[in-house]
């Protein structure tokens, strides 16, 4: 424990300049956002408790925003505001328009109405009556609503980091991808910390006394910290390069990712964080050039993007196989025989194609691999016996994941009498193999690249020896697995899903780059 | 001083006020009086334009009301309403000189007239810095009284202003009001659902009901010269009571008895009401009472049982 602790100062103090640019990013795309929901909310908010019957409307659509997941609210936004700090800015500010607009609204409206009345009375006009009467009066509810946007979008911009907006998600997606707890730690306790740190502010002003001090007092103060705040954040456009890259949180930290193009190819690129769920979109609408992809993914294809040949092999061979808890092979013994029924069946066209099918046609997971077992033979009706317990299946959250399990379910159906339950959608790495660790799944697709190089963590001078062949590597992360972890790697489907970086075809042809290297001197060359 | 005419209020369907005409003479205390509903506060409010008319027109000073902006038009004209309304962020400084600083009274003019005002309701200084929640219900009122006078104005509009008020609380305050120099001047239109107190404090009384008026007189005339049954059956209850009220000793004094005694001297006025003359005939135990009436120095000392007496004989001579 003690240990551990150390490792966490020792990261922590290790990337303190990426974690002060992070911060900083984080509380900028913050207040940004705040700022601007504040100047539209407040005012809306007012109008609507001064027309009542605008309210329902106007806070029934702040609510409905309120309710879209926020990773799908920043993917609606990319074809609209591109990546980058713009669209974060404008979601963040969606989320935070709805304790604004119901806090001034509520607070407006819960002035007594006697009180209006007197100020009416003494000849107030509507101005006066607005800002000396009723807006003091409502001022600790509207404030009050402003600390509650501030803590929602603390938390909501760590997920600025999946669309290239940076920020502390940086860390807390990289380290989840990477089974990287310090990492993890590295951006949550900073961002906790700053969700702590301004509502504790806030409510230090919501607390000065509003009477003495008057709402311009007030309202003075509370701008300049909200805008000095917002300062804090200058959009990284002082980048001038050629190309722009876009990896995931989860590339960036691997060795056969974003720490190789620089060491073994010396790639200097101007770089985004960005969620895999977006980036390739991005780079069929250019607003990224290179993209850190993987080699069987549909989506290739349907964007008509080319994989750049890894002529210095950073990327080793990620051939996919079921991993299963040694529990469970027990529990269930028909279950190897089953699962491997599929190995060796798909190969990378094959994957590339099925992927193809869910991914840019958008035919359902359950249905491609129905379709392909049939064209296999392999399909049977379910037994629905059910009688001899329940397998779970588990899956990452991309389309060839959601497949395969699809497939391990139809095949459990229709050859034993287990039941089967899926929980597809692990996001990331980490947390299907945490699950797998700690008995909550039985199983699922793993890669062997992914096994070697994040879950094994294995030094250079052991991955350098096995990284040609993709035999040697299976091997080698079969044996690894069953003594630390008692999982074992079944037989390989067949296909390897490598890394790969990739640029749409046209701009590649343009510019005459086939290999990293190419990209390299491109963009070394001026 | 004012003038209403005509003056009707429809809430949809409804009849607020119908069709009301009264004048109030300058400096005259004018109660409105009436059950809840009757539309007595609807017609306060038309008059400092809280309210707009659907008909009818109001004239103040002569001149309508209309032809200024409301808020010119509110600042002239003091407002006292029932549960104060004094503003909880403002010390009672501040809530005092609100109608000043929207005429923009300079600093030092402001300052005393609030100092004038605390002194003539008994407010301490120490109580300028503190907000109103920190004040009893009686304090409160008196600064939300001294906010309505603040800028002087020649009418006061006031809401049911004791009508938040503990019973003995509520009297007291009464008296301080009606002893005001201040308010002596005034011109006042009130709205009251107390008897008592329309009876204590006005110089006409207008009973409403369903947003009419059933009687605009004095309160002897609503007394002994009721327009119809609801005055007689309103006043019922409380009937014997408010005919001390109404009767000045001055009215039965060809009535009563004329004994002086030589030596004494009277510094009592007959203009005195009879509830006051025996309250304090009871009060402080007297015998009798010498009385003066100022009109020609005479000088008549009564006894308790003279006075009711001489009563119950003016009461039945008016009812006949």
């Amino acid at each position: 424990m003690k240990e551990g602790q150390q490792n966490l100062i020792d990261f922590m103090r290790q990337e303190s300049d990426k974690i002060l640019a992070q911060v900083i990013t984080h509380i900028g795309l913050t207040f940004t956002s705040l700022i601007i929901a504040i100047l539209i909310g407040l005012p809306l908010g007012i109008l609507i408790a001064r027309h009542k019957p605008l309210a329902v409307p106007v806070l029934g659509f702040a609510g409905i925003i309120q309710t879209i997941p926020s990773i799908a609210l920043l993917g609606f936004l990319i074809p609209i505001l591109g990546i980058g700090a713009k669209p974060a800015i404008f979601a963040l500010f969606l989320y935070a328009l709805l304790p604004i607009i119901r806090n001034a609204y509520t607070g407006i409206t819960e002035v007594d109405p006697v009180i209006t009345e007197a100020a009416k009375a003494m000849g107030m006009t509507y101005w006066q009556i607005l800002f000396k009467v009723e807006f003091p009066l409502a001022m600790p509810v509207i404030l009050a609503g402003i600390r509650t946007a501030t803590v929602i979008n603390v938390g909501v911009a760590t997920l600025a980091s999946l669309i290239a907006a940076g920020g502390l998600g940086e860390f807390i997606f990289g380290g989840i991808s990477l089974n990287n707890t310090n990492m993890i730690l590295a951006g949550a306790i900073p961002s906790a910390l700053l969700a702590i740190i301004f509502d504790f502010l806030l409510s230090r002003v919501q607390h000065i006394n509003f009477k003495k001090a008057r709402i311009g007092r007030v309202t003075t103060s509370v701008a300049v910290i909200i805008a000095g705040l917002a300062l804090f954040y200058l959009i990284p456009s002082a980048y001038a390069g050629k190309l722009t890259a876009g990896f995931t949180p989860e590339f960036m930290g691997r060795r056969d990712g974003d720490l190789g193009l620089r060491e073994k190819y010396g790639l200097k690129i101007h770089t985004v964080v960005i969620s895999d769920a977006i980036m390739y979109k991005a780079a069929f609408e250019k607003h990224l050039d290179v993209i850190s992809g993987y080699s069987t993914d549909g989506r290739l294809k349907a964007f008509d993007l080319v994989v750049l040949k890894d002529d210095k092999h950073i990327f080793p061979p990620y051939y996919a196989a079921p991993i299963v808890s040694d529990g469970a092979l027990k529990q269930f013994p028909q279950l190897e025989k089953t699962l491997n029924m599929l190995s060796g069946k798909i190969t990378d066209s094959i994957m590339t194609e099925l992927n193809y099918r869910v991914d840019y046609l958008h035919q359902s997971p359950e249905k491609v691999a129905q379709d392909f077992l049939i064209a296999k033979q392999l399909y049977q009706q379910p037994r629905n016996a059910n009688n001899q317990g329940t397998v779970r299946i588990g899956s990452k959250i991309f389309g060839e994941q959601y497949i395969l399990a699809a497939m391990y379910a139809m095949l459990i159906k229709g050859y034993t009498n287990y039941n089967v339950s899926t929980k597809t959608g692990l996001g990331g790495t980490k947390i299907c193999f945490d699950a797998l660790i700690n008995n909550q799944i039985d199983v699922y697709p793993e890669y062997t690249g992914t096994g070697l190089l994040v879950m094994l963590q294995a030094p250079p001078q052991i991955t350098d020896t096995l990284v040609l062949d993709k035999q040697k590597v299976y091997n080698y992360v079969k044996q690894q697995f069953k003594t630390k972890y008692a999982i074992s790697w079944l037989i390989p489907i067949g296909f390897n899903n490598a890394y790969a970086l990739m640029m749409r075809k046209k701009q590649a042809e343009s510019l005459n780059i086939k290999t990293i290297s190419d990209l390299t001197r491109y963009l070394e060359s001026k | 001083m004012i003038k209403v005419e005509n003056l009707s209020k429809n809430f949809g369907a409804v009849n607020a006020v119908d069709d009301i005409s009264f004048d109030v003479a300058e400096g005259e205390k004018l109660i409105l009086l009436g059950t809840s509903g009757c539309g007595k506060t609807t017609t306060l409010k038309m008059i400092n334009r809280l309210i707009e008319p659907t008909a009818g027109k109001i004239k103040v000073n002569g001149e309508s009301i209309d032809q200024q902006s409301p808020e010119q038009l509110r600042r002239g004209i003091g407002y006292v309403l029932q549960n104060t309304g004094l503003f909880p962020h403002y010390t009672v400084a501040e809530n005092i000189a609100v109608v000043a600083q929207l005429l923009r009274w300079d600093k030092k003019r402001i300052a005393d007239r609030i100092h004038e005002l605390m002194q003539k309701l008994h407010l301490p200084a120490g109580y300028l810095d503190v907000y109103p929640n920190q004040l009893s219900g009686g304090q409160q009122q008196r600064v939300g009284l001294a906010r309505a006078l603040m800028a002087d104005p020649p009418v006061l509009l006031m809401d049911e202003p004791f009508g938040a008020l503990d019973p003995v609380t509520r009297f007291k305050i009464r008296k301080e009001f009606k002893d005001l120099d201040e308010l002596k001047r005034k011109t006042i239109v009130m709205v009251t659902h107390d008897v008592q107190e329309a009876f204590d404090l006005a110089d006409r009384i207008c009973l409403m009901d369903k947003g009419r008026i059933v009687q605009n007189g004095t309160p002897a005339e609503l007394l002994f010269k009721p327009a119809d049954d609801f005055v007689i059956e309103f006043l019922k209850e409380q009937r014997l009571q408010l005919e001390f009220k109404a009767v000045c000793v001055s009215d039965l004094w060809e009535m009563l008895p004329s004994i002086s005694l030589k030596e004494q001297t009277a510094n009592i006025s007959s203009h005195i009401t009879v509830w006051e003359a025996l309250e304090i005939l009871t009060a402080q135990h007297k015998k009798a009472l010498s009385v003066i009436r100022p009109e020609n120095k005479e000088i008549k000392t009564i006894t308790f049982d003279q006075l009711m007496h001489t009563f119950y004989q003016y009461q039945n001579n008016k009812t006949v």
